[in-house]
């Protein structure tokens, strides 16, 4: 079977589905194969998200589908040193660092490793061997295949991902490093899988990096589970720098059990479309979740957040911040619903939407739902969509600070807020630059050309004093 | 409040279940049940009406056909067989009234039990009053008075015959007849309603109501009100609902159109009190209605104030264009249910002018088994520059068994409108409470006077006589959502 270059139309990718049926497999004696089947069913009876339908209706997939892909299917047998292909940028940030090339797990020596406390971290497809009892109880059990299309899509196609199991009691000392990269001289359509599985009284932080090398269009359809144990903690990163060719879609479910935490950073810099889709299952009382968001969007680039948090036990807490600055002719989403069911009294929870827009062309649409089973609660949401404060704008440049200086400041102090609620002191520090960068425009232009950067009035922003 | 006038509130919240639920014996002509082109040539007939109208009906008859039922609201709607209904049932004999003296005493009789006895109304508050019984209007008071000014009131029907002109020249402006189907039931099938014309610069002198009240077993309501306020005209318009007690559900599809033209304002107030079906949640009125103004002109107004009490299932969205520049449009509203009924509801602010001001206040109270559901949509559109928008959507639980939700839409695209969105829920809390018990307020009175308090801000833009009223309902509805 080959990785086929086709347009990902629905009746293609149903006869690539037939005749891959073989190929396909995760575990032992195709365990998924009637998940498959049933995912295909699914996204036989869907096709792909439509602007007609209400949960697509700011995001457009229709150009991004029309492009010829290289479908990756087997995942690609090379042989690598994730650091050797993967250079972080971020000065001293310590991590245990896995990657994956294309949507294939790469590895040098063995494809699941075992950190030093007894964590594992591997191919998906691997660890589907060495864990069936894991696999079994987790894999495929918290993505909804029956309404989402795009999850679906995923789940009947899904061969490789990351794999990280923390077992009971160990708190992984320095944080996780999981970089997507997609790097290929030609267009590529994948779908990477991931299954993080944290036991009971153990700590995780996990940063997630996507990124892109070549400009070629490229099309990521993703969907990672996340299951968070009793009494257990997750501070998941996820860092967002593709180039405008990228589609980037990416479902995360999350699964909370009694008494976890989980601190979830969505940063988002650069992307030509991006939807992110968190959904949080407060299935735990005692739980807390917060689900923090910042986008930095500018020429025809689109960012769509969605979160979705389901308190379905008592006493659990969740809180969410979402800011976005929007320039050019870029456009951002927001949809945040929060359901508090029935039984799920006590329940605190808090939803906040704020949008800077920079230009008359720049969009933003924003649904703080809440959806309010329970009487003992106390939940509010707000949303705001307007520009920098003229008033503090007048205060700065009444003491000197020139206009242009003033608006970066005032735009970096609304960033800065969701940056501040980063925990790893060296990641922190390379998000404000990144935000500072953003800001000046420096980052995307580095990216396509070298002549403007040095064109700009030096201004350094000194932390110290915001 | 004095405390005479609170133990008038507390012996009715003690005894009253919902008191509108009488059934008048007034013999009323009706149609069969059934819809069908014929049903409307019939109406059409019956009401006399030119060609041109007829042709309305049928189009969007015709476009009804092809619309689905809309399901994206957070509603439990029961299927409603369309051939079940009557769609054209008015009270018997028809003949021209000039004075109250001819109306039927037994009609007159309802509207007294109704606290709107059109006699008194007339003499003593200076209310005009239009009253539809069914779905024809009965008669309408101070004609005479409103003529002097030149503001035409009446019944929709006469409109037709009088100013024929005027209905073709704004009919469907504002809700065209494919807007939804609702509305385009509405369109095809609307037998009667209010038609209200304001000539430039003249402020009504005294605030215009409406009545409506279901009576006829399985009849539907599908009444279609239009109100136009010409460049510099002012005018209050009020709106009460009520239907008898059944146990089969009866529906309302209902439209209200507001033109505003430069200079003009409109401010319209409901106090929606349809049967809400009985503590098992049977029977009750399905209350589909589409309200929409359009603020034409510069420095137009339009302002909607709701009270949402009654009602089985509550469908209703007043909206406002601005299209004008410097257009305000606002919307305060109070929808409380309780037992099994259901509401969603809230509006739409599309800003299209320029420095165009909405303002959004939305109270949900929710007991019992109900649902409370706020839509809303906020739009600033491109041209819309410096618009500005403050939406403030709370809710209040009352009981474990109710839902709460709150479902708002934010779309802008430009860069100097502000938009300001806020929402909180919660109950009430046991503190309010102690503190009230511990000065010897049984628990009931408590939420009664809590509720009030957190509706105030919307009832203080009810004009007075709706504001006593809707206190009172608001104290009635809960009634037993206590423990």
């Amino acid at each position: 079977m080959d990785n086929k270059i086709m347009v990902p139309e629905p009746e293609r990718m149903q006869a690539l589905f037939r005749e891959a049926a073989g190929s396909l497999t995760l575990g032992n004696n195709g365990h998924f194969s009637a998940l498959r089947n049933e995912a295909m069913q699914t996204f036989s009876r869907l096709g792909y998200p439509n602007r007609r339908q209400e949960a697509w209706k700011y995001t457009d997939l229709e150009a991004a589908l029309q492009v010829p892909y290289r479908i990756q299917l087997i995942p690609s047998e090379e042989r690598a040193d994730a650091s050797k292909i993967f250079q972080c940028e971020i000065h001293n940030f310590e991590t245990y660092l896995f990657s994956l090339l294309n949507g294939s797990y790469v590895w040098e020596h063995s494809p699941v490793s075992v950190l030093p406390d007894g964590t594992v971290v591997g191919s998906l497809r691997a660890a589907a061997l060495q864990y069936p009892e894991l696999f079994a109880h987790h894999y495929g059990k918290y993505a909804d295949i029956r309404n989402g299309a795009l999850e679906a899509l995923n789940t009947a196609f899904a061969m490789d991902g990351i794999f990280i199991w923390v077992p009971d009691g160990v708190e992984v000392e320095k944080p996780i490093q999981m970089v997507n990269i997609v790097n290929l001289k030609e267009n590529v359509f994948i779908q990477p899988r991931n299954l993080i599985i944290i036991g009971k009284n153990a700590k995780l932080t996990l940063v997630h990096c996507d990124d892109s090398v070549q400009h070629q269009k490229n099309f990521t359809n993703a969907v990672t589970e996340f299951i968070i144990g009793e009494n257990s903690e997750l501070d998941y990163y996820k860092l967002q720098n593709k180039d405008d060719d990228a589609t980037l879609i990416n479902n995360n479910y999350f699964h909370l059990s009694d008494y976890s935490r989980l601190t979830s950073n969505t940063l988002t810099y650069n992307g030509g479309l991006i939807r992110n889709e968190s959904k949080v299952k407060i299935d735990g009382s005692g739980a807390e979740a917060n689900l923090y968001g910042l986008y930095l969007m500018d020429r025809k680039q689109h960012v769509d957040n969605r979160v979705f948090v389901d308190h379905a036990k008592p006493h659990s807490v969740s809180n969410e911040l979402y800011k976005g600055i929007i320039d050019d002719d870029a456009s951002a989403a927001f949809y945040g619903h929060i359901l508090v069911q029935r039984d799920a009294q006590q329940t605190n929870a808090y939803q906040n939407n704020r949008n800077i827009t920079l230009t008359d062309r720049a969009r933003v649409e924003t649904n703080p739902f809440l959806e309010i089973y329970a009487d003992d609660v106390k939940c509010s949401h707000g949303a705001t969509v307007g520009q920098l404060d003229q008033d503090a704008l007048f205060y700065l440049k009444s003491r000197g600070i020139c206009d242009r200086n003033a608006r970066m400041l005032l735009m970096y102090a609304f960033a800065a807020e969701i940056a501040g609620k980063i925990t790893i002191p060296a990641l922190r520090v390379r998000t404000e630059e990144m935000i500072e960068k953003r800001l000046k425009g420096e980052l995307s232009i580095c990216d396509q050309c070298v002549l403007h950067c040095k064109d700009q009035p030096e201004f350094r922003i000194d932390m110290s004093l915001v | 409040m004095a405390s005479d006038e609170t133990n008038n509130i507390l012996d009715e919240v003690t005894t009253g279940e919902y008191k509108y639920g009488f059934f008048t014996e007034v013999e009323t002509e009706t149609i069969p049940p059934g819809l069908s082109e014929e049903t409307i040539r019939i109406i059409s007939e019956k009401k006399m009406e030119p060609e041109w109208l007829l042709e309305f009906r049928l189009k969007a008859y015709r476009k009804w056909l092809t619309m689905p039922e809309p399901k994206w609201a957070h509603l439990q709607i029961p299927p409603i067989d369309f051939q079940e209904i009557i769609y054209y049932a008015a009270p018997k004999p028809k003949k021209e009234l000039t004075s109250l003296d001819e109306v039927d005493p037994e009609l007159l009789d309802t509207f007294n039990r109704l606290g709107i006895s059109l006699d008194e109304q007339k003499r003593l508050s200076g209310v005009a009053v239009d009253a539809v019984f069914d779905s024809v209007s009965v008669k309408t008071t101070f004609s005479e008075t409103l003529a002097r000014e030149g503001i035409i009131f009446c019944s929709f029907s006469e409109a037709v015959q009088n100013h024929p002109e005027l209905v073709k020249q704004y009919l469907g402006t504002v809700v065209p007849y494919a807007d939804n189907y609702f509305a385009a039931l509405n369109s095809a099938v609307f037998s009667d309603g209010s038609f209200c014309y304001i000539p430039k610069g003249v402020k009504c002198p005294v605030e215009l109501s409406t009545y409506f009240r279901i009576n006829a077993a399985n009849t539907g309501q599908f009444e279609r009100t239009l109100i136009v306020a010409d460049e510099g005209a002012y005018v209050s318009y009020m709106e009460g609902c009520t239907a008898p007690m059944r146990d089969e559900n009866q529906l309302h599809a209902a439209i209200v159109e507001i033109v505003a033209m430069k200079d003009a304002e409109v401010k319209y107030s409901t106090v929606q009190n349809w049967y809400p079906g009985d503590k098992e949640g049977k029977g009750g009125i399905y209350n589909f209605v589409t309200k929409r103004g359009l603020c034409k002109g510069e420095r137009s107004r339009i302002s909607w104030t709701q009270v949402e009490t009654g009602s089985a299932i509550t469908w209703k969205y007043p909206s406002c264009i601005l299209m004008g520049d410097h257009s305000v449009g606002e919307f305060y509203s109070v929808a409380v249910t309780n037992n099994h009924q259901q509401a969603d509801t809230g509006t739409k602010m599309i800003h299209l002018g320029k420095n165009t001001r909405s303002t959004i206040i939305s109270k949900g109270i929710s007991a019992g088994k109900s649902n409370n559901s706020y839509r809303g949509l906020v739009r600033v559109a491109k041209n819309a520059v410096n618009a500005r928008n403050f939406s403030q959507c709370d809710s209040l639980l009352l009981g474990s068994q109710c839902g709460a939700h709150t479902f708002p839409y934010i779309r802008t695209e430009n860069n100097t409108s502000i938009i300001e969105h806020e929402a909180t829920t919660s109950k009430i809390s046991d503190d309010q409470l102690f503190y009230c018990n511990q000065r010897g307020i049984d628990t009931e009175s408590a939420i009664g006077l809590i509720v009030n308090g957190y509706a105030r801000e919307v009832l203080n833009h009810l004009p007075m006589e709706f504001a006593v009223e809707a206190q009172k309902l608001l104290a009635i509805s809960l009634e037993g959502s206590v423990g």
